[in-house]
């Protein structure tokens, strides 16, 4: 790896970050450049592995709009940091901090008093124009006086070396949790310099966020208690409830949102958790209704409220408003912000930051139109060639369009849109922005100069703005090396801060936590959580089950003469059938079979096992911030595995892929048991698990009591996993009075009919002594007994009218305790209707 | 003229609704021309909480949630209303060129300037070079603003259709001004359009209007219906009001409830129902005229 820097050409057209102009590497540099050259090529490829494996693993995404099979896009993450020194960082800190206070004043002033409007410093289009002035938002109150609770600025270098502001980032930032996923994954990479460099810590940032958040969510629970007596303070130590609303799992940034959701330990909620009674916003729980303080929104404005903004949005919550109007909830940020996120609105920041903290600005924007104005219009048609132009508003939908790519046609028909609407557009200077090396694998694996952008995260606390000190770099994609958006494919980098001291990286707000701070029990689950929990336990056993009884079908077809088989596998199809593997009708020849059991495994049909893990793996996704990451790291390489399958799998890779599932499914069954807390919602998990246990016991013990009575048992206790118990026990070949006392009646055996009966008798009354008595406590309990008190000399053998109607009955049972779940607990998520008169 | 006006919404649900959140313009305002005493609302089932707020534009809103399961939900609103006559089209001869009124808006300070608010494309109303063009054959070069908007009045009324199937809440303007047909509100949002689009002021103006019985016949209850018309902002005369759909000036027969930058704003009562299965709604509103009553 010696020829590094050979392969980063010098273009004086562009700011080039790692080399200066004599073409040696700039001192914040040298290090990382000094420690990849004395790796050899293998060392650096084991590297770029490691990422690729790490962002895979993570199962780091990005959804691309319209494209539901674009669900599992890969984040693309380059193994090369963007490094910047601290001197340089300092100044981009303090510009940031000053862009963010002063956005804070005019979005105040905006939905306030309108000194800005009255003063003429901003144009009055510019505000009522906009799709993004919410006018049911005028006259609000904010705690502190912010209303930009966090803050983004996407910043590039231009060829002096200076940094511009690109755009303002002002609804719902994205990307901060990217930006900490790359650190997690990149500081492992580079152990030894990542401690050497004394690179800046990330923790601090989210720590400031959260303890801004719960500072003015108490604000906030005061103002609840005032307004309504009923309504308990926070005892010490108890957190305000603070919610991140997300617009769901086909957002583009779910993945993101469910990860800070772990990371920062808010519950993750969709419209449909939250409704507003009595002026307030709760979070419907299965303990009833729990006072919401604080919004971390996702959501964009005009979709959080369908009674004042879109009344088709059914993301949002209805009546939202009243409660912001009442203070009696934050929102972060505040409704309205994206108002600002508004390219018109650059060229008249420089005065307006005279205006409200009588200074100059401390980072210019680059250039920029609003054609809204005439003159500017007049300029921007003249000198289209040199400008990129782009919709003013996040409203209007286009893409930006480069005037140096433009056929007369074309540009006939862009100044004629110019001129029709000239206030929807702006136009920017084409700036060369900084290159910064990346690696590629293209062709051969080596350094490339790639054209950087850099987001800057700012959020608020009760002392004035914080900046992330990093940020996510994100580098163009291949096509347009012009425009950098993950959207059109482009790579990410994590950012740098080198410092020359360690620096601790704490919270301005948070004191150390105290035996009264601690919190035992998760009180904020959320109704949709606890039904997806309940789900993500039963399809967990019914994949496993699938995989092992497909795997079971394959050998007994493969490894047991016809002859010999004949007796138990019609009982074993007919299982496959009650699952929908296999047609109804058994298939005349072998090689029928086989086929027809490889397309039950493989298949994009619904019923088939690779259909089924991709809808468990929605399932998990939906959760993800209740999984630990190694949990869910299981659960995405299964669906990974299923994903990639090549076209014709041979006989011995359909082995080896159903060996695999069905150890994934007992590895997160250990998750389940052994690293998941046994909240609340662990219960409502367990029970679905044990449900849907039950239900295969009941109906395969039924099935194989109707074989043949010199069947041979073994299959069965295969499939129900109690093999290996029975031979301890017992050496002679399975015999039904034996088996049946093993599988129905032990209530030692985790596989066993009554184990899985207590369990639920269990779990349902400790539910019930939180929510009152739920009636199926009962009928288990008499399921049981029933059970324990037939005759087993009598009854415990082939043909057992008996126990197939205890069997039968149980079954319903399970399937109606089932339905009264739903009813009782997940029923509060129903979607609403709008009406009109 | 004095006036009393009922006017009842109601909605049958065939499965219950377990929480009905709705939001109404429902209360009239007062202006220059129009007096309104003893407004009531009446709500049933009862709500479990009512607040009355007032909006940007100036109007009152009441918004209130009900969570007690309920099958049927009916508002009432219930006034009486003394109107004055208004300009009539003889005494509006002096407004300035349209052009002027054009610029004068844009220069005009902005805390005395209301006309700003309703200058833009809104919801349902987005502005077009093809209604510009419409427009424009009323707006000749020069032409005083009334007498061109009046003109533009007339030009709906007698180019579009009045046709209660042919349009929905969503229809967007382009097919209407394609299919010259639809209802009062789609009128008033067409001629906003119009004249937004060559960059003057107007807005949406929401109310009662009385309509005239057929000579001899008996008035029905519940004939009349809510109705939609526009105001346009004239530095000379104020805010004037022009109803497309009956061609004319408004006079002493139009009662304003609200007004905003078009129906989204202030649409009498819109909400969510969770639940309810099939929705069926009625609405009838009657207006009439005090000497009836005393009859």
């Amino acid at each position: 790896m010696s020829s590094l820097f050979n392969q980063i050409p010098y273009q004086t057209e562009h700011f080039n970050e790692l080399l200066d102009q004599y073409g040696q590497p700039r001192a914040h540099w040298t290090e990382l450049m000094q420690s990849l050259q004395s790796e050899s090529d293998a060392e650096m490829q084991e590297r770029v592995n490691a990422v690729k494996r790490q962002v895979s693993e993570n199962g780091l995404t990005y959804n691309v709009y319209g494209d539901i099979s674009g669900l599992q896009r890969p984040w693309d993450l380059d193994v090369i940091p963007f490094i910047l020194p601290e001197s340089e960082w300092l100044a981009i800190e303090t510009a940031v901090t000053q862009r963010a206070t002063l956005l804070n004043h005019i979005l105040l002033d905006v939905y306030g008093a309108q000194s800005t409007l009255i003063n003429d410093t901003l144009p009055p289009e510019l505000v009522h124009g906009h799709a993004g002035f919410l006018r049911p938002c005028h006259g609000l109150k904010y705690f502190d006086n912010v209303a930009l609770h966090n803050y983004a600025v996407d910043i590039a270098r231009a060829p002096n070396g200076k940094w511009w502001v690109v755009a303002d980032r002002t609804q719902a930032p994205t990307g901060a949790g990217y930006a900490l996923e790359n650190r997690m994954i990149i500081a492992r990479t580079y152990p030894d310099l990542f401690r050497d460099l004394n690179i800046r810590r990330l923790s601090g940032f989210f720590a400031n966020m959260r303890d801004s958040l719960s500072h003015w969510g108490r604000l906030c629970a005061q103002k609840q208690q005032l307004h309504d007596a009923s309504i308990l303070p926070l005892s010490q130590g108890e957190q305000p409830l603070i919610v991140i609303l997300t617009p769901g799992p086909y957002n583009e940034t779910f993945h993101e949102q469910s990860f800070l959701a772990g990371y920062l330990g808010f519950p993750l909620v969709q419209g449909s958790d939250l409704t507003v009674r009595n002026g307030m916003v709760w979070l419907k729980t299965i303990s009833g209704l729990k006072a919401v303080h604080v919004i971390l929104r996702r959501l964009d404005d005009d979709f959080c409220d369908p009674l004042s903004f879109k009344p088709d949005s059914i993301l949002g919550i209805p009546g939202l408003i009243e409660s912001v109007k009442r203070e009696l909830v934050v929102i972060a940020n505040s409704l309205g912000s994206n108002l600002l996120q508004s390219g018109a609105l650059l060229g008249y920041l420089p005065d307006l930051c005279h205006q409200f903290l009588s200074e100059p600005l401390k980072m210019p924007s680059v250039a920029t139109w609003w054609c809204g104005e005439p003159k500017a219009l007049e300029y921007v048609i003249a000198n289209l060639d040199s400008l990129v132009i782009k919709p003013a508003f996040p409203q209007i939908h286009d893409y930006p369009i480069f005037g140096e790519d433009l056929n007369t046609e074309k540009r006939t028909l862009l100044i004629e849109k110019l001129c029709t609407n000239p206030q929807n557009y702006i136009a920017q200077e084409q700036v060369n922005i900084s290159q910064t090396p990346t690696w590629s694998n293209e062709h051969y694996p080596q350094l490339h100069a790639q054209s950087v952008g850099l987001r800057v995260y700012a959020c608020a606390t009760p002392n004035g703005y914080v900046v992330m000190p990093g940020g996510l770099a994100r580098v163009a994609g291949k096509k347009d090396s012009r425009v950098i958006t993950m959207q059109r494919g482009g790579t990410s980098k994590d950012t740098w801060i080198t410092s020359e001291h360690f620096t601790q990286s704490k919270s301005l707000l948070r004191s150390t936590t105290s035996s009264k701070d601690l919190i035992r029990g998760n009180t904020y689950l959320s109704s949709r959580m606890v039904e997806n929990l309940y789900w993500y336990g039963r399809y967990a056993i019914r994949n496993g089950q699938i995989s092992n009884l497909l795997r079971l079908s394959l050998r007994f077809l493969l490894e047991i003469t016809p002859r010999i088989r004949v007796t138990e596998w019609p009982t074993i199809y007919e299982l496959c059938t009650w699952y929908d593997l296999m047609p109804n009708k058994m298939p005349s020849t072998d090689e029928e079979t086989l086929k027809l059991l490889k397309i039950a495994v493989f298949s994009n049909t619904q019923t088939s096992l690779s259909s089924n893990i991709q809808q468990f793996f929605h399932q998990a996704f939906n959760l993800r911030e209740r999984l630990s990451n190694d949990h869910w790291r299981t659960v995405n390489q299964l669906s990974q595995q299923f994903i990639t399958i090549n076209q014709q799998p041979t006989t011995n890779e359909t082995f080896d892929y159903l060996d695999s599932a069905v150890k994934s499914f007992s590895a997160i069954s250990g998750f389940a048991l052994d690293w998941m807390t046994r909240d609340e919602g662990w219960q409502f998990m367990s029970i679905g698990r044990r449900i849907e246990r039950l239900q295969f016991l009941c109906n395969t013990i039924k099935s194989a009591l109707t074989m043949p009575e010199d069947s041979n048992l073994d299959w069965l206790l295969q499939l129900t996993n109690n093999i290996v118990t029975y031979r301890a026990r017992y050496s002679a070949r399975p015999e039904w009075l034996p088996v049946l006392d093993l599988i129905l009646l032990d209530d030692k055996n985790p596989n066993a009919v009554t184990f899985q009966i207590t369990g639920l008798i269990k779990y349902i009354s400790e539910i019930s002594r939180i929510h009152a008595t739920f009636s199926y406590e009962k009928d288990l309990a008499k399921c049981l007994t029933n059970l324990q008190s037939i005759d087993v000399d009598d009854a415990f053998c082939h043909q057992s009218d008996t126990l197939i109607e205890w069997l039968e009955e149980t079954y319903t049972i399970s399937e109606q305790l089932s339905d009264q779940l739903s009813l009782r607990f997940f029923s509060y998520t129903d979607t609403y209707k709008p009406n009109f008169a | 003229m004095l006036y009393t006006v009922h006017h009842q919404t109601e909605y049958i649900y065939s499965t219950s609704v377990t929480l009905s959140q709705q939001v109404l313009h429902l209360t009239p305002r007062h202006t220059l021309h129009q007096a309104c005493e003893n407004h009531r609302l009446n709500i049933d089932p009862m709500p479990a909480e009512h607040l009355k707020d007032q909006d940007f534009f100036g109007n009152t809103s009441d918004y209130f949630s009900i969570f007690n399961p309920h099958q049927k939900l009916i508002v009432t609103s219930a006034f009486r209303v003394s109107l004055q006559s208004r300009l009539s089209l003889s005494n509006l001869q002096d407004s300035l060129a349209w052009e002027q009124v054009k610029s004068h808006i844009k220069s005009a300070p902005y805390n005395q300037n209301d006309a700003v608010i309703y200058l833009y494309s809104s919801p349902h109303v987005k502005c077009s070079t093809a209604l510009a063009h419409y427009a424009l054959i009323s707006f000749t070069p020069g032409r005083p603003l009334i007498e061109a908007t009046f003109d533009l009045t007339q030009r709906i009324y007698q180019e579009f259709e009045f046709d209660a199937e042919a349009t929905e809440v969503s229809t967007p303007l382009e097919q209407v001004l394609f299919d010259k047909r639809g209802v009062c509100q789609d009128f008033a949002h067409l001629m906003i359009g119009c004249l937004r689009s060559l960059g003057l002021s107007c807005r949406y103006v929401s109310g009662y209007i009385l309509t005239n019985p057929p000579e001899g016949a008996q008035r029905l209850i519940g004939a009349d219906a809510s109705h939609a018309w526009v105001s346009v902002y004239c530095p000379t005369y104020g805010w004037v009001d022009f109803d497309p759909t009956n061609s004319c000036i408004v006079n002493n027969e139009h009662i304003t409830v609200a007004w905003g930058r078009d129906f989204s704003d202030i649409s009498p009562m819109h909400g969510i129902a969770l639940g309810g299965g099939e929705q069926t709604l009625n609405v009838s509103v009657t207006v009439t005229p005090e000497a009836l009553i005393n009859a």
